[in-house]
């Protein structure tokens, strides 16, 4: 496996992860700010989540 | 609300379980001889991933070097100048040839090849095997596992129809833990996404995506640790199904969308130079939403089954009183949030099913709703 690959993986996983961490704080602030959305609020959260984490997978499959 | 925890206990039991067989498995294997530690529990991952063709539970060495399985065969259907049945023993887990009809068949890395009696593989220069390939509809693992998961729903779903059915509408014994889930995909996922008027049409289709996927995952992490969803053919079925059900139930205004998607808001000769570029990426984005489905349930199930198999293995490297705990912990955590995904997994599926089929279903009446708002 060539170091290029996992070093570019690696950035990626990075770029996921503060991107997740983001949805998350930003989830955490609405939900604090209104608490009755909270529902809506995790729905979209998730949708979120699971279309950047499909990235970071993507990246993990090319190593 | 007891049963629920005491299936819960039973499950968390079983789990624990699972990491014991592994641990032990892999104990007996790296006794027998002395190979490469690393490359041992990297094969032993990429063996417990893949799907094959005998039912194996455990397996171990003998003293006097001998391979022990334990489990049982399963039966072997080919198709290679006719229908050839016959059972998976005749492999012995990879270690003989099978003689069918005069015809000679190898496993080789749980793929049958077509080979002589001496049971030679011929190789390519980047080493894949160039032999034929007969096609394969063998009853493997994940197929039973997947005949055992329907016929358990459609058990479990039918005897709750029916007790239903007598107790006029109230809900007993598995109903109890099974009518919220139900309601949630309905009230809060199909509702919302599809609309009033049609989410009735997609329910049965949604539900039992959700449970087939949930019931699978959670079967991944029993101690067989059948990894069915983490197989790209089945979610790619999945998947398919969701764009053919999104497809063939468009309405017209979908299908407007797809291909003309500005609407007569302007004189056709101004759209063309749009519809160079828009056109192809709205018929790229009905193939890259189903393709984002297989591709996300693959990867989060097989991604979980390598976590927690490499965390079983650091057992094996660490080689002190430091591993054993390390090792068990961090894979009892892992699994612990492995049961959180199965879920998450099995939700996110049927979500996003049913945001598509919620854009297939799209009217007119919300252009008029946006120009009544202007």
């Amino acid at each position: 496996m060539e170091i290029p690959v996992m070093v570019g993986a690696g950035l990626v996983v990075i770029g996921v992860g503060l991107g997740i961490g983001r949805i998350g704080g930003s989830a955490m602030e609405a939900i604090a700010r209104q608490p009755e959305a909270y529902g809506k609020i995790q729905t979209a959260m998730l949708i979120a989540a699971a279309l950047i984490e499909g990235i970071g997978f993507a990246a993990l499959f090319a190593v | 609300m007891r049963k629920t925890f005491f299936t819960r206990f039973f499950l968390v039991g079983t789990l624990l379980l699972a990491q014991f067989t592994f641990a032990k498995e892999q104990e007996h294997k790296t006794e027998g001889h002395d190979k490469d530690l690393k490359t041992e529990i990297k094969e032993y991952i990429s063996h417990h991933l893949k799907d094959s063709h005998d039912f194996s539970l455990f397996s171990y060495t003998k003293e006097n070097g001998e391979h022990k399985y334990v489990g049982f065969p399963l039966p072997v259907i080919l198709w290679d100048n006719g229908l050839k049945v016959f059972s998976s023993s005749k492999f012995h887990h990879g270690e003989t040839i099978a003689e069918v009809d005069g015809n000679h068949y190898k496993l080789y890395h749980s793929k049958i090849y077509k080979t002589d009696s001496e049971g030679t593989i011929n190789y390519d220069e980047e080493h894949h095997p160039t032999n034929v390939k007969p096609l394969d509809f063998s009853i493997t693992k994940n197929v039973v596992m997947i005949i055992v998961t329907g016929l358990l729903m459609l058990w479990l779903f039918t005897s709750l129809a029916r007790s239903y059915a007598k107790n006029n509408g109230i809900p007993t014994g598995a109903g109890r833990f099974f009518e919220p889930i139900v309601l949630y995909i309905r009230d809060d996922i199909a509702r919302p996404n599809i609309g009033e008027k049609r989410y009735k049409k997609y329910m049965p289709f949604l539900l039992t995506i959700f449970f087939f996927i949930w019931f699978l995952n959670i079967f991944g992490l029993t101690p067989l640790g059948i990894n069915v969803t983490g197989n790209i053919a089945i979610t790619f079925a999945l998947a398919l199904m969701t764009f053919l059900i999104t497809n063939f139930t468009g309405t017209k205004d979908y299908w407007m969308h797809q291909f003309n998607p500005l609407g007569n808001t302007m004189p056709w000769y101004a759209k063309i130079p749009l519809y160079i570029i828009l056109v192809p990426i709205e018929i790229l984005g009905l193939f890259i939403k189903p393709f984002s489905l297989l591709i996300r349930l693959y990867a989060n199930m097989q991604a979980g089954h390598i976590v927690l198999m490499s965390l079983i293995g650091l057992m094996f490297i660490f080689k002190s009183w430091l591993g054993s705990p390390l090792s068990f912990f961090l894979a009892f955590a892992i699994s612990l949030i492995e049961i959180l995904v199965a879920l998450l997994q099995a939700y996110i599926f049927t979500m996003l099913s049913a945001l598509y089929f919620g854009f297939a279903s799209e009217e007119h009446e919300h252009e008029h709703e946006a120009e009544v708002a202007h």
